[in-house]
């Protein structure tokens, strides 16, 4: 489990509308990678674009390379849904299904891979939510629907959704902003832990969080307004925030813009 | 910072206080909150009027005759008789129609939502949809009377009925079933993709499950929409006074048509049996509704089952 990440001259469009241009990278395997920047600068159109989730948008499309672990997501021949089983996706705002129980909800993408007999599914979904952290609260109520739960449970409850089908990579929008600061706690331990075992990347617009949890952190930045985004500078966390190369970080992570 | 006093008075000069409401805005409010409670009752006038009228008419024949006789012998102007035979005509008819109209309305609202994308071909669809939904019911009655019956060659028939209910029932149904889909969040089909979950399942497994209620509701103000539908049926059922209960063979009654015919005949037997008639009507439109209330409550999501 968790691979490596090599992106090369990637640009993004809606439509004709470019989003973001050139950005190339590398993402380490076992370790938490933080994208920042200001609002419309394309970080969450640079994650989607990672599990091949930009094109589900009507009109979006992508151009350029994205290796995982040396192969191309964007050869014509791939499968866009097994990619999007290998890098799984939690979202800025929980989303659990409606319809579904928290236990139909964390068992959601399981189905999939052939049937799984009801002791198997039973051992995953438990081990999926202890993953997240959230076992202890749910345990007497699995068959309860998860939009009952909390807004930081939820976001919780998600994650277990996308570590169920042990994906390789996690991508994470947001996950925090819609959550008071003790679910942020919770997520973020959560995240320390996961990085044992998965490749994950974090868009944040909390600099702290960057900060606390990222072992490497890239700063996207608009050239103009109007113009695409790019990745103005990528390094290891700490000296991104001790000592950044470019001026235009320096001046974003001190708070004198964006 | 030069210390003036923060005075009542903003930018714009005007002061900020406190306002009181005025009594003219409050006898305003008065007089719009009655003039809403009027419009409700007379909405409400003519709904509950003839719902007296059809149950006090309706009861005097409300029997277990009525629910399980035919009109067949029955003469001019006997009492007795009953509906049995329109009941079983219109049920297998409702009963057909929905099977021809809901599967396809269902499909053809799901390729609008979500494999259409506003191309040329779903607006094409949206058009005709509209189309139809304009269609009167006579005219459905005349098209399959024209085409399945005078130009296939096809008898009357319970199935001939419910190909012309069909025509009515299906706009309603695309446009119920599109409305619904669409409030279905688009979050939620982001979820699935990115758990690995194809676009068939996910509209299968997450879109329509969330749709569901919605989704029932519609078919069922549909299925309340045709059940009363007169002019189709006479066109293509035809008519008759005995008990038919093969819709593909021969022709069959209805209850609106039983109404139409009891109705129109001149002793008061016979009145009352329309009015009978009638009160059936309503008690199955509104049973029906039921059951589909309780099918969405069975399977509504915010309840731990
Ligand atoms: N669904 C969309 N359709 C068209 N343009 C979009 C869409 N989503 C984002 N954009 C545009 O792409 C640019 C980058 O947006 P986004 O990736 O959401 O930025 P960020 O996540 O950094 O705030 C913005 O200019 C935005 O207007
Ligand atoms: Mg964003």
């Amino acid at each position: 489990m968790s691979k490596q990440i090599q992106v090369s001259g990637l640009d993004a469009y809606y439509g004709s509308h470019k989003a973001i241009e050139d950005v190339s990278m590398t993402i380490e395997p076992r370790s938490i990678t933080a994208f920042i920047g200001p609002s419309g600068c394309g970080k969450s159109t640079f994650l989607r674009t990672l599990n091949r989730m930009h094109e589900v948008i009507p009109g979006a499309r992508v151009e350029g390379k994205v290796l995982l672990d040396g192969e191309d997501l964007y050869a014509p021949t791939v499968e866009p849904v097994s990619v999007r089983r290998m890098i799984g996706m939690v979202f800025q705002r929980p989303n659990p299904f409606p319809t579904m129980s928290i236990y139909e909800n964390v068992a959601a993408g399981l189905k999939l891979n052939g049937r799984l007999s009801k002791s198997e599914t039973d051992g995953i979904v438990e081990d999926s939510l202890k993953g997240a952290n959230l076992w202890n609260e749910v345990k007497d109520r699995l068959n309860k629907p998860g939009a009952g739960l909390s807004g930081g449970q939820q976001q919780r409850l998600c994650i277990a959704r996308a570590i169920a089908v042990r994906p390789e990579v996690l991508l994470m929008d947001e996950p925090c902003s819609a959550l008071d600061p003790i679910s942020t706690l919770a997520i973020e331990d959560l995240m320390a832990k996961l990085k044992d075992q998965y490749t994950i990347v974090i868009v944040t617009h909390n600099m702290q969080q960057a900060a606390r949890v990222s072992d490497r952190t890239a700063f996207f930045n608009l050239a103009e307004q109007g113009k695409p985004g790019k990745v103005i500078e990528m390094d290891e966390t700490s000296r991104m925030f001790t000592n950044p190369s470019q001026k235009a970080t320096e001046d974003y992570i001190t708070g004198r813009f964006g | 910072m030069t210390s003036t006093p923060i005075k009542e008075v903003r930018e714009d000069g005007r002061k900020t206080s406190i306002q009181h409401i005025s009594t003219s805005r409050r006898i305003k409010d008065r007089v719009v909150q009655g003039l809403v409670y009027l419009a409700f009752a007379l909405a409400v006038v003519p709904l509950v009027s003839v719902l007296w009228l059809v149950v006090s008419n309706g009861l005097e024949r409300f029997d277990l005759e009525f629910l399980t006789h035919s009109m067949n012998g029955i003469g001019a102007r006997d009492a007795h008789g009953g509906a049995y035979h329109a009941i079983i005509g219109t049920l297998e008819q409702v009963l057909l129609a929905s099977l021809i109209s809901v599967p396809i309305g269902l499909f053809t609202a799901i390729y609008l939502v979500e494999y259409g994308n506003n191309g040329r071909l779903s607006r094409a669809i949206s058009f005709f949809v509209d189309v139809m939904t304009g269609v009167p019911s006579v005219v459905a009655g005349l098209f399959i009377l024209a085409f399945w019956i005078l130009f296939l060659g096809f008898e009357y028939s319970g199935w001939a009925g419910a190909l012309a209910l069909s025509i009515l029932m299906m706009p309603t149904v695309v446009r119920s079933a599109e409305e619904m889909l669409r409030l279905v969040p688009n979050d939620l089909r982001e979820a699935s993709y990115a758990l690995g979950v194809p676009k068939w399942r996910t509209i299968l497994k997450v879109v329509l499950p969330t749709a569901f209620t919605g989704i029932v509701t519609g078919v069922m103000l549909a299925v309340a929409r045709v059940a009363g539908e007169t002019a189709p049926l006479l066109m293509t059922v035809f008519f008759t006074n005995s008990i038919n209960n093969d819709p593909f063979n021969g022709p069959q009654m209805g209850l609106p048509l039983f109404v139409f015919d009891q109705a129109a005949r001149p002793n008061d037997t016979a009145i009352d049996r329309a009015w009978t008639g009638a009160l059936t009507l309503i008690l199955i439109v509104m049973l029906l509704n039921l059951v589909a209330r309780l099918i969405a409550w069975w399977r509504a999501p915010a309840r731990g089952r």
